[in-house]
C-alpha cells in the first residue's frame, strides 16, 4: 500500500465519490424517503373512504375524507389563522427550549456541581404531567400566548438537555488531551471539538423536541385559549363537528412533521460525515 | 524534503528558541501511583532516563508496565507522584505545547478532511496560515498522503488515518514526537510499511522520537536505543543501544545478526516478566 502510493500517487476519486454519494442531493433524498409513507398514507385514505362511504361507521364518529376536505375548503381563513397561532407558539417554545437546553447542557458538562444540583430538578420537572400544571400557568400568565409557549418549552426542553449532555460527553478523550498539548483555550476547544462532536446526538434530541413542542402548545391551548388549533379542536368537539376536528388534527401532525423535516435537512447539511447519515442509501 | 534546521519558522511555530545544551528529555526519579477503587497501583517506580536530541528511543514492555504512562508523563498529561521531567531544560508542569503526540487510535476530527485535520494543530495554536498550509503540504507529500487531502476520515484506511495523525503531530515542528503504540491497531503488512515510512522520515529529519510499542521488531528496527520495561511496579529492566546501520532496509535489517541478537534478548526479557508477573 505504502509503496503503491509512493510510486504512483493515484488520486482516489472512485473511493471518495463512493463515500460522497451518501452526502449528495439532500432534497431529492427527502423526496425518496417520503415516497414510502406517502404510498401507505394513500392506502389508509382508501380504506378510510371505503369504511365511511359504505355506512359502516357513522359520520359523527369518523367523518368521510370528503367531509374532512370540506372542513378545509369551507373554512380556509379560520383554519389558517388558528394554525398560525399554534405555529408561532410551537416555534417560540422550540427555539427557547433549544437555546436554554443547549446552554444548560454545556454548563452541566463543564460543572459537575451544577449537574448534581440541577439534574434531579430537571428530571422532576420532566415527570410532572404537563397537562396537570398547564392550568397553573394560565393562572400565572393569563390567556395569551405565554402560558402555551411555556408548556411547549417545558416539553421540548428535556430531550435537548439529555441529548446535549450525552453529545458533549461523546468526545474522544484522547482528542481532548491532544488539544491540551496544543495550548488552545477551553472556548476554542469547545467550539472546534466538543460542539461539532455533540451535533449528531444534539440533532436527534432536537427532532424529538420539535414534535413535543407541538404537543406542548396544543396542551396549553386546551387549558384556556380563544385561538389556536387546540381551541379549534375544543370548539369542534363541542359542536360534534368531527370533520373539523379531523382537519385540525391533520394540520397539527403536518406541523410536527414539517418541523421534524426541517431539522432532518439541517442534519444532512451539518453532519454529512456522521455514520447515521452515511449509511443510508 | 525538509530538514530540521535553523531556518525553521521562528514566527511562533514550535518552541522556536535556540537548542539548549544537554539532553532533550531528562527524567529523574519519577514515581507515579494511581488510586483505584480498592488499591494503589504503582504505575512507575524510580525511572531515570535521558533522551538526547535527535535520538529515536523505543520503549518496549508487556501490558501494564507503565510505558504509556511514562510517555504521558513526558507530555505533561499525567502528573508524577515523585521526581520530575525536564523537556529542553524546562520542567514539565502540565500539558506541554512543544511535543507532538500520536495515539494508538488516530483520533481525527470526523467532520474534517485529511488536510484540515492536519491543519487543526495550526488552528488551535494560532500559527500563521500561509506557513501552516505550506508545512501541511510538505508533510502530506512526505507521508504519502498526496491525493487524499480532501478525503474524510471515514474514507481512509487505518494506515492512512494514522498518517494524517502523524502529520498533525509534526505540523508545529515539535521538539519531541511522542508515539503511543501508533501502529498497534493496524494489520501486520500495513504496520511494516508504516515502520519503513517512519524510519525514513526520522532519517530525513533527525527529530527526537519516543515510541512506545509492544512489538519487539518495531522497537529494534526503528530505534537508535531501546528500553525494556517490566510491570508492577513499572520500571526499566534493561537498555540496548542498537548499533545498526543508519539507513535500514527492512528485510536486510531483520536478517542482521545484531538485530536478531537484541530482539532475542528483548523477547527473553518480556517472556520472563510476563510469566512471573501475570495476574
Amino acid at each position: 500500500m505504502t509503496q503503491q502510493t509512493q510510486q504512483a500517487p493515484v488520486p482516489p476519486p472512485a473511493q471518495v465519490s463512493e463515500g460522497a454519494r451518501g452526502r449528495g442531493r439532500p432534497f431529492s433524498r427527502v423526496w425518496g424517503a417520503a415516497a414510502y409513507p406517502a404510498t401507505f398514507l394513500a392506502l389508509v385514505v382508501v380504506v378510510w373512504f371505503a369504511v365511511t362511504t359504505t355506512g359502516l361507521v357513522q359520520p359523527y364518529i369518523i367523518p368521510s375524507p370528503v367531509d374532512t376536505w370540506k372542513a378545509f375548503s369551507d373554512n380556509p381563513e379560520y383554519l389558517w389563522t388558528h394554525t398560525l397561532v399554534t405555529t408561532g407558539e410551537t416555534v417560540a417554545g422550540f427555539v427557547i427550549a433549544s437555546v436554554v437546553g443547549v446552554l444548560v447542557a454545556v454548563f452541566m458538562v463543564y460543572s459537575p456541581a451544577l449537574e448534581k444540583t440541577f439534574y434531579p430538578l430537571i428530571l422532576f420537572a420532566q415527570v410532572i404531567p404537563k397537562i396537570a400544571i398547564a392550568p397553573l400557568f394560565v393562572v400565572w400568565l393569563g390567556f395569551g400566548a405565554s402560558p402555551k409557549i411555556l408548556v411547549a418549552v417545558l416539553m421540548a426542553f428535556f430531550p435537548v438537555v439529555i441529548s446535549g449532555i450525552s453529545g458533549l460527553r461523546s468526545v474522544d478523550p484522547e482528542l481532548l488531551e491532544l488539544t491540551s498539548t496544543m495550548g488552545a483555550s477551553p472556548f476554542k476547544t469547545f467550539l472546534k471539538v466538543r460542539l461539532p462532536a455533540a451535533l449528531p446526538e444534539l440533532l436527534s434530541g432536537l427532532k424529538v423536541a420539535a414534535t413535543l413542542a407541538v404537543t406542548g402548545a396544543v396542551v396549553g391551548e386546551f387549558v384556556g385559549a380563544n385561538s389556536g388549533l387546540g381551541y379549534v379542536i375544543l370548539q369542534a368537539n363541542g359542536n360534534i363537528d368531527t370533520a373539523m376536528l379531523f382537519a385540525a388534527l391533520i394540520i397539527m401532525s403536518a406541523l410536527g412533521v414539517l418541523l421534524f423535516a426541517i431539522i432532518q435537512v439541517a442534519e444532512m447539511l451539518l453532519i454529512p460525515w456522521h455514520a447515521s447519515r452515511r449509511n443510508r442509501g | 524534503m525538509f530538514a530540521r534546521t535553523a531556518d525553521r519558522a521562528q514566527d511562533g511555530a514550535g518552541a522556536g528558541s535556540p537548542q539548549p545544551q544537554g539532553p532533550m528529555v531528562d527524567i529523574h526519579g519519577v514515581d507515579v501511583t494511581f488510586q483505584t477503587k480498592d488499591r494503589t497501583v504503582h504505575a512507575l517506580s524510580g525511572i531515570d532516563m535521558t533522551i538526547e536530541p535527535g535520538e529515536f528511543l523505543s520503549i518496549a514492555g508487556p501490558s501494564g508496565c507503565g510505558k504509556s504512562t511514562l510517555l504521558r508523563v513526558i507530555a505533561g498529561l499525567t502528573a508524577t507522584s515523585a521526581g520530575g521531567v525536564t523537556l529542553r531544560g524546562a520542567p514539565v508542569e502540565g500539558p506541554r505545547r512543544d511535543v507532538g503526540f500520536v495515539f494508538q487510535r488516530a483520533a481525527l476530527l470526523d467532520w474534517r478532511n485529511a488536510r484540515d485535520n492536519i491543519l487543526f494543530q495550526a488552528e488551535m495554536r494560532g500559527l500563521p496560515k500561509a506557513w501552516s498550509r505550506k508545512r501541511a503540504d510538505e508533510l502530506i507529500e512526505m507521508t504519502g498522503l498526496t491525493g487524499f487531502e480532501k478525503a474524510m476520515p471515514f474514507e481512509l484506511s487505518g494506515g492512512m488515518q494514522q498518517r494524517v495523525s502523524l502529520c498533525r503531530a509534526l505540523l508545529h515542528e515539535p521538539d519531541v514526537l511522542l508515539m503511543d503504540e501508533p501502529f498497534g491497531a493496524l494489520d501486520a503488512l500495513t504496520r511494516e510499511n508504516m515502520n519503513v515510512e517512519l524510519r525514513r522520515i526520522w532519517e530525513a529529519t533527525g527529530m527526537t522520537v519516543v515510541l512506545v510499542t509492544h512489538s519487539v521488531a518495531e522497537a529494534v528496527y526503528l530505534a537508535s536505543r531501546a528500553v525494556v520495561m517490566g510491570p508492577r511496579p513499572g520500571r526499566v529492566i534493561e537498555e540496548f543501544v542498537i548499533d545498526l546501520p543508519g539507513h535500514r532496509e527492512y528485510e536486510t535489517t531483520l536478517e542482521n545478526p545484531e538485530f536478531q541478537r537484541i530482539s532475542g534478548r528483548i523477547r527473553e526479557l518480556l517472556g520472563s516478566t510476563a510469566t512471573t508477573t501475570a495476574d
